[in-house]
């Protein structure tokens, strides 16, 4: 996983609420058996038509959100399916953060686990960014903050252990498998 | 004195290998992780890139219904399966499970079937114990008194290397529910009264309990059908504290304790239900006597009416306009009447023997309207074999629908059963989001009463009609 300290990026919104796991990567490209090339399914209902060429009503399929890493969403972002595809699709697309007022706690937990930052912000927030596609917004995980174009700073919430994960960039099985005295210390006591 | 504590916090707190602290979420011990072909593969990948093993082979379950094929040639009779990835996929399960010590019920094991419908029926589903999947509908393990949750492809890597969970520990959620359901209402239509109600994040961060007489009054497969749901309100898990019912249902199942083990699990058991006086950071409460059947008209669990009721009138919210549009729907429209061209009867909510029973109640002696497809998918290969022991089978066929072999089928359209592009489609299953059933398909969710009231008239029907 590559660390995240700080990310820069134009905005791209996507104002629905109660985006879906099926929307962000419908079930029918779930018979893969490796993590990457999701990206080019990333919202494909919405991103493609029957025939399976590019809506160009779509913004992903816009010229200006090229590049951009910073997707913002309505609220309950991510809701549904437990599908770590959806945070895949999203990686491999190139995005690196989320902000929704709200985001579904499986797409959260499994966002974090692959360099994707949940940005859960107040509601007025989230509606001045939803309002405002293109904005160029730095996050700062050190210190949790989110920086509006105006120079405003909202913070957010995250998890220590996973802020540290973040920023150095390490998974969590290496500090799962350094537990194990105690996981052996549990199992002996209950049997 | 112990302060007085409810069933999560009993259950987590015997779970906990490390309890949370500032700086680091709790180490959860996982009693039971099943697996299948969808959500695991990159997780043993991991486990193989570092060279772990399974910790625990034996806490580890495996099945295959997310992209197997629903069509006995496909499953039986050596026709290959058609999707090829979806064969890949079946392929890496059943070599993954060989190469790690698994336990795999593989396509042809005569107990097969969906992961959250074997899971009580063998008897491995018990109360008390932390039950883990990479699928979100693992709630539905709750129903018996367990806290289960659904987690990321990761996190099946983190619990097959260590049987242990990083995890935060999530807010409660008391759902109080009193009054008796009436004629033709089921545990379907209570649960998605209960979405409606709270909405598709009312649970969002929090453990359901369901509580009260309406609760208790539940036999076990209804109350498997409304802690399913649950993840549709958001929650991490829905629970409903163990009874005699609970107690009954094990007793005798394959993977049950038995005998003396039985009776001393009975011991634990018993003292896991919230203890009067528990507090629990929200509470909510639910009139079941007012439920109607219900079936949804957007597209998602949350956008739902009593069957007599419309389509709500319009309102200033773009998700709203654009869940009508796609539905083909109108503000203030009834719902009552509308076509349906499909109708599906299966999942991981409504497949079980009683769901085609209640199905099979309004259909036995009718025939599907014209123009009608309907597919009955049984939860699994035992749940198969019992209906057609009650001859449930031969009603469907006669009926005109199609009787499939397990899996979760046209739930999410991964197999090859799938809505066409604009079809309605009337079905039991848990989801409504646009394309689950397959591009550009149209799902209302109902109970199986609904679905087979639908099928028979073709159209939007409420099934009190037909008892």
């Amino acid at each position: 996983m590559e660390p995240l300290l700080t990310l820069s990026s134009r905005t791209v919104v996507l104002p629905a609420a109660n985006i879906d796991t099926d929307q962000i990567i419908p079930a029918r490209f779930l018979t893969t058996t490796t993590r990457e090339g999701l990206g080019a399914h990333l919202f494909a209902d919405w991103r493609y038509d029957a025939s399976g060429a590019p809506r160009a009503d779509f913004v992903l399929n816009q010229p200006a959100c090229a590049g951009c890493r910073i997707l913002v969403a309505g609220r309950n972002f991510g809701c549904g399916s437990s599908r770590e595809h959806a945070a895949w699709a999203l990686t491999d697309f190139g995005f690196r953060a989320v902000i929704a007022s709200e985001i579904a706690d499986i797409f959260a937990s499994n966002a974090l686990k692959n360099g994707l930052l949940p940005v859960r912000v107040p509601a007025a927030t989230a509606a001045r960014l939803l309002a405002q596609p293109g904005a160029l917004l730095t996050l700062d995980v050190a210190s949790r903050r989110l920086t509006l174009e105006d120079g405003a700073q909202v913070g957010f919430p995250l998890e220590p252990f996973a802020q540290h994960c973040l920023m150095r960039g390490v998974d969590e099985l290496g500090y799962l498998l350094s537990r194990e005295a105690e996981i052996s210390a549990y199992e002996r006591a209950r049997s | 004195m112990v302060a007085p504590r409810t069933l999560f916090e009993k259950v987590w707190r015997a779970h906990e290998v490390a309890p949370e602290g500032e700086g680091a979420p709790a180490l959860l011990y996982v009693d039971l992780h099943l697996i299948h072909e969808v959500t695991s593969p990159q997780a043993f990948a991991q486990l193989r890139a570092r060279a772990l093993p399974v910790r625990r082979p034996r806490r580890t379950f495996a099945t295959m219904d997310h992209s197997t094929p629903t069509l006995t040639r496909q499953v039986f009779g050596g026709a290959p399966i058609a999707i090829d990835s979806a064969a890949r996929q079946v392929a890496a399960l059943e070599s993954n499970c060989a190469e790690f010590g698994v336990e795999l019920l593989a396509l042809r094991h005569a107990e097969r079937g969906i992961v959250h419908v074997i899971g009580p029926e063998l008897g491995l589903t018990q109360p008390g114990r932390t039950i883990v999947c990479g699928d979100s509908h693992t709630s539905t393990h709750g129903a018996l008194g367990a806290l289960a949750f659904g987690i990321g492809t990761t996190e099946v890597a983190h619990v097959l290397a260590t049987q242990c969970l990083l995890q935060r520990k999530p807010r409660t959620l008391a759902i109080r529910i009193e009054g008796a359901l009436a004629a033709g209402v089921s545990a379907k239509d209570l649960i998605l009264a209960i979405i409606g109600q709270i909405g598709v994040d009312g649970g969002t961060g929090h453990v359901i309990e369901y509580l009260g007489p309406t609760v208790r009054a539940l036999e076990m497969e209804e109350r498997m059908t409304v802690c399913n749901m649950s993840i549709e309100a958001g929650a991490r898990a829905g629970m409903i504290a163990p009874d005699e019912t609970t107690y009954a249902y094990l007793a005798g199942r394959a993977r049950a304790p038995r005998g003396e083990d039985f009776e001393r699990a009975l011991e634990t058991w018993r003292a896991l239900p919230t203890d009067p006086g528990a507090r629990f950071d929200r509470e909510v409460e639910v009139d079941a006597a007012a439920v109607e059947p219900m079936i949804t008209y957007g597209t998602n669990p949350g956008m739902v009416v009593p069957i007599g009721g419309a389509v709500p009138a319009h309102r200033d919210d773009p998700a709203f306009a654009r869940a009508l549009e796609y539905m083909g729907l109108k503000p203030g429209e009834p719902l009552k009447g509308r076509p349906v061209n499909v109708v599906f009867l299966g999942s991981c909510t409504n497949a079980r023997l009683s769901d085609l029973r209640a199905a099979a109640r309004v259909l036995a002696g009718r025939r599907l309207a014209r123009g009608v497809t309907m597919l009955v998918v049984p939860g699994s290969q035992q749940v198969k074999r019992a209906a057609e022991a009650e001859g449930l089978d031969r009603i469907f066929t006669d009926a005109g629908a199609e009787w499939r072999e397990s899996g979760c089928s046209m739930c999410l359209g991964m197999n090859g059963d799938t809505v066409g592009r604009g079809e309605y489609a009337v079905s039991t299953s848990n989801r409504n989001f646009e394309g689950r059933q397959g591009p550009g398909a149209r799902t209302l969710l109902a109970s199986p009463l609904t679905a087979a009231a639908c099928a028979v008239t073709g159209r939007v029907s409420d099934p009190r009609e037909f008892l």
